[in-house]
Formats: C-alpha cells, sequence, structure tokens
C-alpha cells in the first residue's frame, strides 16, 4: 500500500515542525527519512502513524485518505526508538498483543506467534521477559510485536540509534532481509546518513520542516540539490570564491565550471568532498593550492590527511588510497599540492 | 596480622550495635512487655477477653472501617497521582505537596475540623444528615476521617512507579489497534497493580492503627461506633490492664501479618522496576 503525504505542514504552539511536505511512498518501498535533529524526521513519521493530526494537508494509504483516521484503526506497525516493549508481559504475548486486542482465537494466535518468533530467530525466547534480553533483542521483538497483526505499512523511528555499533550493523542487514521477503510499505526515520543509505532505496532528506530532496541514494549523494545535502552527507571541504563565464576562482586557483557561465562574476560556494581531492609533492602544472600537511590518518581503507592552505585561513580534509599516500613520502609539516578532480558550486539563493 | 577491612567506611560494628540495641529499647522491649502481660492471664481468660461480644464488634468496624478507608483511597489516590503525572496545570506543584498534609497534620486536628464539617450543624453535615446520610457518630464518619489520614500512602507509592511509565506505550498498544479501555487495563494497569496495592495495605495498616482522629467523630459507642484501639483504652481506664493488653497482642498479631504482606508486596513490585 503507497502512502502520499500532500502538503502537511505541523506547529507545536511558535515551533514550525513541518512545513508543507509533500512526499510520495510507493507501495513495497522502503524510504528513508533523513534529516539532522529538528528537522521534523519524527514529526513526519508520527503524522504518518496518525500520532500527531496534521494542521494543514491530508494523508494517505492507497486512496484512503487517513488525516483524520486515529492510529488504533489504521493497521500500521511502529517501532520506537526505546522498543516500548511491555515489561509486565512475556516475550510471546508482547508480540501477540495486537491478536489478543483483535480477539484472534488461540490456536492462531499461538500459530501467528511462533512464526514470527521464527522470522526473529527467538524461538525459544517466547517466555522471556524483555528485561532479560539484550537491546539487539529487544528491537527484534519490538518489530516482530509490530508485524504481527500484517500492517499496511511499517514505520520505524530511529529504531538503531540506542544499539552499539556491532549490533546496528548486523540489523541493518537483517532488516533489510526481512523487508524482502515481507515487502510492506516501510518507513524509516533515521538522523545517520550511512544507515538510510545502506537500508533504504529511497532517501529523503529533510532540513526544517521542509523536504530538500528525495530520490535514490546514489541520485541523492552524487547529485546533491542544494549546500544543505551536500555537506549533510558525508564529510565535504567548503571554499568560498566566485564564478565568472564558466570559471571558478578560489583565490590563486582557477578551474572550470561549465555549468556556471553567467557573465558577471557571482560569489558561490565551493563544496569538494575529501576523495575528490587529490594531493602531490610536486606542483604537477593542473591548478592546485598549495598546503602544509597537518595530520594523518593512515589506517582503514583510505588514508584521511588535514591540511592547512598556505594562503588563507583554510583547513582541508583530503582521502586518497593508502598506497596512493605511501608512494607520495609525505610527511606531517611537509608542504604538499591539492588540486579539485571535481567540485560542485552552490550559488547563493538570490530570492532572500 | 590484623585483618583488613575491605569497606569503605569504617564503623560497622558500632552502628550495627547502636542499630540492634536501639531497635531493642524502643521496639522490641515494649512489645515483649505487651505480650508478657498479656501472658499473666490463662488461655481460656485470654479468649474471654479478646472474644467478648464488645470486643468483636470493635475488631469488625476497625477492619471494616480501615478496609473501606484503604479502598477509597486506592482509587483516589491513583487518580490523583494520574493527574499529577500526566498533567501540566497550574498550581501543579502546590496541589502535589498538598498531597503530604494528612502526613504532617495532627490527627486530632483532622477529627476536629471533620467533625466541625459533618456533625449536622455543620457546613457539610446540615445538607448530608437530613438526606439520611449519618456523617456524625456513624462508622461512616470514621470511613471518611480514616480516607483522610490514610490518603498519602497511595499517591506516594503509585507515582514514581507511574512518572517511569513511557506515554509510548499508549502509543504503542493504540498503534497495535488496542482501545482506550484495552489499553488501561492490558498495558498500564498492570505495572501499577503492585504500587497500588502497597499503597493500599500501607493506608490499611495505618488505618488500623488510627485513634487520635476517629475519637473526634465516631460517637465511641460500645458495639456500634467503637473501634478496638478505643475499646483498649476503655479497658485500661477500668483497671483491666491484662485485658487491654490481651486486645494489644490481637492488633499486634493483625499488624504483623499486614507487614508480611506489604514487604512481599514491595519485592513483587521490584520485579517491574527496571
Amino acid at each position: 500500500m503507497s502512502i502520499t503525504i500532500r502538503d502537511v505542514s505541523k506547529r507545536f504552539g511558535a515551533s514550525v515542525a513541518l512545513d508543507g511536505v509533500t512526499l510520495e511512498v510507493p507501495a513495497g518501498g522502503l524510504v528513508a527519512l533523513l534529516g539532522p535533529s529538528g528537522s521534523g524526521k519524527t514529526t513526519l513519521l508520527r503524522v504518518i502513524a496518525g500520532l500527531e493530526v496534521p494542521d494543514e494537508g491530508s494523508i494517505h494509504y492507497g486512496e484512503e485518505n487517513v488525516t483524520n483516521l486515529p492510529a488504533r484503526q489504521r493497521n500500521l506497525g511502529f517501532v520506537f526508538q526505546h522498543y516500548a516493549l511491555f515489561r509486565h508481559l512475556s516475550v510471546f504475548e508482547n508480540v501477540a498483543f495486537a491478536l489478543r486486542v483483535r480477539a484472534w482465537p488461540e490456536e492462531r494466535v499461538r500459530e501467528r506467534v511462533s512464526e514470527l518468533l521464527h522470522l526473529i530467530r527467538m524461538e525459544d525466547f517466547g517466555p522471556r521477559r524483555p528485561s532479560e534480553l539484550s537491546g539487539g533483542q529487544r528491537q527484534r521483538v519490538a518489530l516482530a510485536r509490530a508485524l504481527a497483526a500484517q500492517p499496511k505499512v511499517l514505520l520505524l523511528d530511529e529504531p538503531f540509534g540506542a544499539l552499539d555499533a556491532q549490533v546496528r550493523q548486523e540489523l541493518r542487514q537483517w532488516l533489510r532481509r526481512l523487508h524482502h521477503s515481507v515487502g510492506v510499505t516501510t518507513v524509516l526515520v533515521t538522523h545517520d546518513q550511512e544507515e538510510a543509505f545502506e537500508v533504504a532505496d529511497r532517501v529523503v532528506l529533510l532540513n526544517r520542516g521542509r523536504v530538500e530532496q528525495a530520490g535514490a541514494p546514489l541520485e541523492v549523494f552524487e547529485n546533491p540539490a542544494n549546500s544543505f545535502v551536500m555537506d549533510f552527507l558525508g564529510r565535504v571541504n567548503v571554499f568560498h570564491g566566485r564564478v565568472e563565464a564558466g570559471r571558478l576562482f578560489l583565490g590563486g586557483l582557477e578551474v572550470p565550471c561549465p555549468d556556471n557561465l553567467h557573465g558577471e562574476p557571482r560569489a558561490a560556494a565551493v563544496y569538494v568532498r575529501p576523495h575528490e581531492l587529490d594531493i602531490d609533492g610536486e606542483p604537477n602544472g593542473l591548478p592546485s593550492l598549495p598546503a602544509r600537511v597537518l595530520h594523518v590518518n593512515p589506517a582503514g581503507p583510505v588514508a584521511r590527511v588535514h591540511l592547512a592552505a598556505l594562503e588563507g585561513n583554510l583547513t582541508l580534509q583530503v582521502e586518497v588510497t593508502p598506497e596512493r599516500w605511501q608512494g607520495l613520502g609525505l610527511k606531517v609539516g611537509d608542504t604538499a599540492y591539492v588540486s579539485p578532480r571535481r567540485a560542485r558550486v552552490f550559488l547563493p539563493d538570490y530570492a532572500i | 596480622m590484623r585483618p583488613v577491612s575491605r569497606r569503605v567506611l569504617p564503623g560497622f560494628s558500632l552502628t550495627l550495635g547502636y542499630s540492634l540495641f536501639y531497635l531493642s529499647l524502643l521496639v522490641l522491649l515494649p512489645l515483649s512487655a505487651c505480650v508478657l502481660k498479656a501472658t499473666s492471664l490463662s488461655p481460656a481468660e485470654f479468649w474471654d477477653a479478646v472474644s467478648t461480644p464488645r470486643a468483636l464488634a470493635a475488631y469488625r468496624l476497625t477492619l471494616g472501617a480501615s478496609l473501606a478507608a484503604a479502598l477509597l483511597d486506592a482509587v483516589l489516590g491513583f487518580l490523583v497521582a494520574w493527574v499529577l503525572v500526566r498533567y501540566e496545570f497550574p498550581l501543579r506543584r502546590l496541589f502535589d505537596a498538598l498531597v503530604d498534609l494528612p502526613f504532617a497534620l495532627p490527627t486530632a486536628v483532622a477529627g476536629l475540623v471533620y467533625s466541625s464539617l459533618y456533625v449536622p450543624s455543620g457546613w457539610l453535615g446540615r445538607y448530608l444528615v437530613p438526606l439520611g446520610i449519618e456523617t456524625y457518630h456513624s462508622p461512616l464518619a470514621i470511613v471518611l476521617v480514616l480516607t483522610f489520614t490514610g490518603f498519602p500512602f497511595v499517591v506516594r507509592t503509585v507515582q514514581p512507579v507511574l512518572e517511569a511509565l513511557e506515554p509510548e506505550l499508549e502509543e504503542a498498544a493504540a498503534i497495535l489497534g488496542a482501545s482506550r479501555w484495552q489499553t488501561f487495563t492490558r498495558v498500564l494497569l498492570p505495572p501499577l497493580v503492585p504500587a497500588i496495592l502497597t499503597g493500599f495495605a500501607l493506608s490499611f495498616a495505618r488505618a488500623l492503627g488510627e485513634y487520635g482522629s476517629v475519637i473526634f467523630v465516631a460517637g465511641n459507642l460500645p458495639e456500634e461506633t467503637e473501634i478496638a484501639p478505643m475499646l483498649i483504652y476503655a479497658r485500661l481506664e477500668e483497671y483491666a490492664y491484662a485485658e487491654a493488653t490481651a486486645l494489644a497482642v490481637v492488633l499486634l498479631g493483625i499488624s504483623f501479618v499486614l507487614l508480611a504482606a506489604i514487604n512481599l508486596l514491595e519485592r513483587w513490585s521490584k520485579k517491574y522496576a527496571a
């Protein structure tokens, strides 16, 4: 079942949590709402769930307008960040809760619950109490509980936020597989870019209650719509310069910039990802910035180099392969030449 | 070589000795004296002293009125705790502080205030008594005043447990399809039951021993509105010390049973705190 969000706005007192959000979640899709804290992503999820009523706009499940339908009539699954398991009930009864309130016959309840416990690989945990489980196990029980009544929609609010890195990684993979096998339309809220990219097939970037960009992870990462998206998705170097007639000027550096062919010069912010910068020990003829090596972290799949530009007050982050770094033979304090392989230019919004 | 003490703070033996001495002097000694005095009666005399119709009526009244008051307190206390925890309203903190007033107020003052309110010419009594509601010199009067003195217990035992229940639990239940009533009975109430029971037992125990406030409103008519502590006092005035202590021993037994029950309930309720 698809979910359509049309022009939804929500205010809490003076603060605007959602500001005219329009969004489509395709049936069977797995969409991540990604944004910094205070971006409205959790409010949007709660509006979709019916836990909050929007001030304006409407929510549709498929063709049905559910804007004013209370949460308990929407038949959805919701997983809370802190699990919200019923502590006085066993794992079995937690999972069975949605079936008990629907007065399913005992036999079908048993059948469905053992099916779900199998799905979360916790067949033997039925009689345990939530307090006897680890964080990862609790979250899996919360997920099984949410899926028990075969909801049309599954909503997850920072589901792995409270877990440690390794468990989080495992559960992400597992959630992907689960989504693949159950096929329920899923919306996930996260502030973790990596998590969103790894799990979701569509990412929606929210900032200050507005959708900044929506698309497939690769599309969003490679073609960020604006400086916020660029900045939010991973590490980035920001330069302030100007563009003029298809050329970009950064201090003494001049690079071609064919996207901006305006005749008159304009101030521009230039965003370059660390892996899109290259380092050389000598000037190699390409436009480059001389900079001093401040710090190197050569451990891991990439060598992370921090440099300070010799002119101007600018720190640079560069990522090169460890082999390349070895080959350069540079040490802390040496002067290196940094050149961009690719740059994205965002002109300040003149509408403001 | 002296054994090395592994404790951080010194003085364990001194404080333990003081605690035991204090407990013996102030609690065990008077209680054993009470039991000893009662044993000056033969078993048959003891039985006669504690099973007179007047004594039986007094137990019945004490237990019945205390039970009724504790039940009322359980319901009212739960409501008050709920309102104090779940809602924001002006003067909430003042109301919260007022809950403890029955703890601090001398119970005789409470008795005096209640009697002045509920006598046939009092502010409330003048409307209730003509309606046939006997609010003075009646078991109802005892229940009313005991409800007042036991009121804070349920509020103060339920409040912390309620505060620890995340509002998310209600949302989770609603999303899973539970009606409001199902959410209340299946999700909210079960974790609160041990706390409510503990508060109920505490206010029940308090009501059993309450004396100061009751004598002002009860009328103290033998076999009608005379509570057990009042009967003990009456026996003392008749210089029937052994009979008085025999009655005291019975009350003591009931108190012990209640205390044991409270401890078991508290242990049970701890399973939900985490």
